[in-house]
C-alpha cells in the first residue's frame, strides 16, 4: 500500500504544537511505516509539492501576508487540511494583539520599550512580511477539514488523529483527548 | 547591482526565517541578510493583565523553551509580589529548568545537527537527516529520542505538562514533587548520562577530524555574555558577566540592572532587534550568548563529569573558544551538566518538601526576572500599578542576543563557501548550518524523513528570475 503523504507548516505560532507532535516519541517512528513526510519545518523540503499531498497540518494564526500565502498554498495542494492548536483554531494567544491597534503595538516594540535605543524605527522593508491589522484564525482564510484545539494539543490526541486517518477511519476525539488551552 | 540568492524558508529553524545573499557584478557575495518575519507583540498586549497571569501567557512566546519564559516570568513576579520563594520551591524550579536544558539541547544536537556532522554538508539531503541516522546508526537514533523524552518527562513529573505548564507562581510553585516521581527521574538518569557522553564523543570526534572546516567556518572573535556564580557555570540565578574576546572581564552586573548595560537597535530588514553592550555602543558592543559564551565565561562546573569535559573544552584555545561549530560541543557539555544537576537535586533533603510557596503578597510595582535559557540570557521586566495590573513590559529574548552573531556567521560562511557563478546545494546548506549552530529559538528541527528538495531562485535586481536550482 502506498504511504500517505503529509505536509505541515507553522504560521503565527510558538512552535509548541510541533513540539507536541514530537512528544509522540516512539509512535512517530511507527507512524513513519505508513506516512511519508514531505514539507515540514523538520525536513528540508520547502513547500508542499505541486502534485499534491494527502494530509496537511497548519499550526498558528494568520497575522501577516506571508502566513496567508503559506496557508493558501497548503490548502490548494492537500486533500485533508487540519487546523491544529488554539492559535490556528481560534487565534489563541496571538489574538490578544487584537485588543490593540497594530501600529501602536509595532511602535511600542520597536521604538518605546525600555531597552530600545533612542531614535529607532519600526522595520518596514519590503523584504519582510507585512503585519495585518488583525490576527485571524485559519478558518477565516481557507477551508478547514478538522480542528484540533489545545495549547498545545496533547501528544496522545495528535497520535490518535494521525493513527485513525492513516487507518482510513474517521477520527472522533472527545473527553480527555479534547482540551482547550 | 548583482544578483540575489534567496533561501526561503530556512528549514530546521523555528518560524519563517529567510536568507538573502546579494552578489556583486562579478558574482562574489557582497552581503548576506538573515530576515526574521514573525512579529506578535507580547510586550504591548500584556498590558492590562494581572501580573500573576504572566507565567502562563509568556511561555507561549516559545513552545521549544516554554520553561525559560515560565521561570523568568515567575522570578519577575516574585519581585513584583515582594515575596521570596522558600528553598524547596527554588530547588524544584531549578530541576524544571534542567529538564528543559536536557530536552532542548538533545533535540538540537541529535535530531538537527548530528546528521550534518555524520553525513557531511555535501551529503545527499535524502539521507542527511534523522531517517538516515536511523538507517546507519539506529542505536544512536533511538538514544536521541530517549534523551529528549527524558528531559520532557522531568518537566511533566514536576509541572503536570510537557509544554506550556501552569506551575511556577509568584512566591514558589503550585505542586510539590512526589516520591514516586523523584524515584522515576533518578532511576533513568545514569543511562541518560551515558547517552549525553555518547553525543559528546560524536561531536569531539567530528570536530577533531574536521579542523580545516571548523577553523574556516564562521570563526570570529567577539565578546561573550552569560550568568555565572563566582566563576561556576550557572543557568538559574546569578550575576551576569561580560568578557572580551581575550577572555578578560568587561563588567559583571546584577541582572535586574540590565538597562544600565544592554541596549537594542532595529534594522529595517528584520523583526528581530539587535542587543549590544550599552557602554561601548553599536557595533563595538556586540557580544555572543548561549553555550559557547557560558563555557567561555565559566572557569569551572560544579558537577564532576561536566567539569572534566570543560577542561577539554578549555584546552582548545588560549583564550575564549571562538569557532561557531564549537557551539555543538559546548551544548552537549551543558546537557551533561543538566543531568548531573538533576541527580544532585534529587538527593537534596528538601526536594520532597511541601513547603513550596510563600503566599504573602506586597505589591512592589516592578520586577525583573533573568535566567539562562538554553539559547542565552533572557530578561522579563514588568511594571504594575498598585493592584498588580501590568502597565509596562520589556523582554529581551535569548536568541535576540545572538542576532548579530548569526547575521555575521551567515555572511562569513556565504563569503567563504558560496561561489555565485556556480551555486550548489551543499554551499547553501552550509549557510543554513551557520544559523543552526546557534540553535536559534527558531529551532524545532528534527531533520526527519522524506524527500528534501530545496528550491533556490537567483533573481536580478528587478526581481526577474535568472536561474532556478532544485535540490532533490
Amino acid at each position: 500500500m502506498a504511504k500517505l503523504t503529509l505536509c505541515s507548516d507553522w504560521l503565527d505560532v510558538c512552535s509548541g504544537c510541533h513540539m507536541s507532535l514530537l512528544d509522540i516519541d516512539e509512535v512517530l517512528v511507527a507512524l513513519l511505516d505508513s506516512v511519508q513526510l514531505l514539507s515540514t519545518p523538520i525536513t528540508d523540503l520547502k513547500h508542499p509539492p505541486e502534485e499534491g499531498a494527502d494530509i496537511g497540518i497548519l499550526t498558528g494564526a494568520v497575522s501577516n501576508d506571508h502566513q496567508e500565502a503559506v496557508a493558501k498554498r497548503m490548502r490548494e495542494r492537500v486533500k485533508i487540511l487540519i487546523s491544529m492548536g488554539d492559535c490556528s483554531v481560534f487565534g489563541g494567544i496571538c489574538a490578544m494583539r487584537n485588543f490593540f491597534d497594530a501600529e501602536q503595538v509595532l511602535q511600542y516594540a520597536y521604538t518605546e520599550t525600555d531597552s530600545t535605543a533612542p531614535g529607532q524605527q519600526v522595520p518596514r522593508s519590503p523584504e519582510i512580511a507585512k503585519l495585518y491589522p488583525k490576527v485571524r484564525p485559519l478558518r477565516d482564510v481557507v477551508k478547514v477539514d478538522y480542528y484540533i484545539p489545545g495549547c498545545p494539543p496533547s501528544a496522545n490526541t495528535i497520535a490518535y488523529v494521525l493513527t485513525e486517518l492513516v487507518a482510513g477511519r474517521e477520527p472522533k476525539w472527545t473527553d480527555e483527548l479534547l482540551r482547550y488551552g | 547591482m548583482g544578483q540575489k540568492i534567496t533561501i526561503d524558508p530556512v528549514t530546521r529553524v523555528e518560524g519563517h526565517a529567510r536568507v538573502t545573499i546579494q552578489l556583486d557584478d562579478s558574482n562574489q557575495v557582497s552581503q548576506t541578510y538573515l530576515h526574521i518575519d514573525q512579529f506578535r507583540g507580547f510586550e504591548k498586549f500584556s498590558e492590562g493583565r494581572l501580573f500573576f497571569e504572566m507565567p502562563s501567557i509568556t511561555p507561549r512566546i516559545c513552545g521549544i523553551c516554554p520553561v525559560s519564559h515560565h521561570l523568568a516570568s515567575a522570578k519577575a513576579c516574585d519581585v513584583v509580589a515582594g515575596v521570596e520563594p522558600p528553598r524547596p520551591a527554588t530547588l524544584l524550579r531549578q530541576m524544571l529548568h534542567m529538564g528543559q536544558i536536557v530536552q532542548s539541547h538533545a533535540l538540537h544536537f541529535f535530531h538537527l545537527a548530528s546528521p550534518d556532522l555524520l553525513f557531511g554538508f555535501d551529503a545527499d539531503p535524502a539521507i542527511r537527516n534523522v531517517a538516515g541516522l536511523v538507517q546507519v546508526n539506529p542505536d544512536l537514533a533511538l538514544k536521541a529520542i530517549r534523551l529528549r523524552k527524558y528531559g520532557q518527562e522531568v518537566i511533566r513529573h514536576l509541572s503536570g505538562r510537557k509544554i506550556h505548564m501552569n506551575w511556577a507562581v509568584p512566591g514558589g510553585v503550585s505542586a510539590p514533587l512526589s516520591e514516586a516521581s523523584r524515584d522515576a527521574i533518578l532511576g533513568d538518569v545514569e543511562e541518560m548520562i551515558g547517552i549525553a557522553q555518547a553525543g559528546i564523543s560524536v561531536a569531539k570526534e567530528w570536530l577533531g577530524a574536521n579542523q580545516d572546516v571548523v577553523q574556516r567556518f564562521a570563526n570570529f572573535p567577539s565578546m561573550y555574555m552569560g550568568m555565572t556564580n563566582q566563576g561556576a557555570l550557572e543557568l538559574y540565578d546569578g550575576p551576569v558577566r561580560l568578557i572580551d574576546a581575550q577572555g578578560n572581564q568587561v563588567v559583571e552586573f546584577d541582572g535586574a540592572d540590565y538597562l544600565d548595560h544592554v541596549q537594542e537597535r532595529t534594522e529595517d530588514w528584520t523583526y528581530l532587534k539587535f542587543p549590544y553592550y550599552k557602554a561601548m555602543g553599536w557595533p563595538e558592543g556586540v557580544y555572543r550568548v548561549a553555550p559557547l559564551a557560558r563555557l567561555n565565561i565559566a572557569d569551572h562546573i560544579t558537577t564532576p563529569l561536566a567539569n572534566e569535559e570543560l577542561k577539554s573544552f578549555k584546552a582548545l584555545a588560549e583564550g575564549p573558544v571562538q569557532a561557531t561549530l564549537y557551539y555543538h560541543y559546548a551544548r552537549l557539555i551543558e546537557a551533561l551538566y543538566g543531568l548531573e544537576q538533576i541527580q544532585v537535586l534529587c538527593h537534596d533533603e528538601d526536594i520532597l518538601s511541601e513547603d513550596i510557596r510563600n503566599t504573602r503578597t506586597h505589591i512592589t510595582g516592578h520586577g525583573v526576572g533573568v535566567i539562562e535559557a538554553p539559547r542565552g540570557t533572557l530578561w522579563h521586566d514588568y511594571h504594575t500599578d498598585e493592584n498588580g495590573v501590568i502597565t509596562r513590559v520589556n523582554l529581551i529574548v535569548a536568541t535576540g542576543n545572538n542576532n548579530w552573531a548569526m547575521s555575521n556567521a551567515v555572511d562569513m560562511v556565504a563569503k567563504e563557501f558560496v561561489k555565485g557563478s556556480d551555486v550548489t546545494e551543499g554551499m547553501l546548506n552550509r549557510v543554513e548550518a551557520a544559523i543552526r549552530a546557534y540553535d536559534p529559538c527558531l529551532s524545532c528541527s528534527t531533520h526527519a524523513v522524506g524527500q528534501m528538495p530545496l528550491i533556490v531562485e537567483v533573481t536580478d535586481a528587478n526581481g526577474e528570475r535568472l536561474e532556478r536550482f532544485v535540490r532533490n
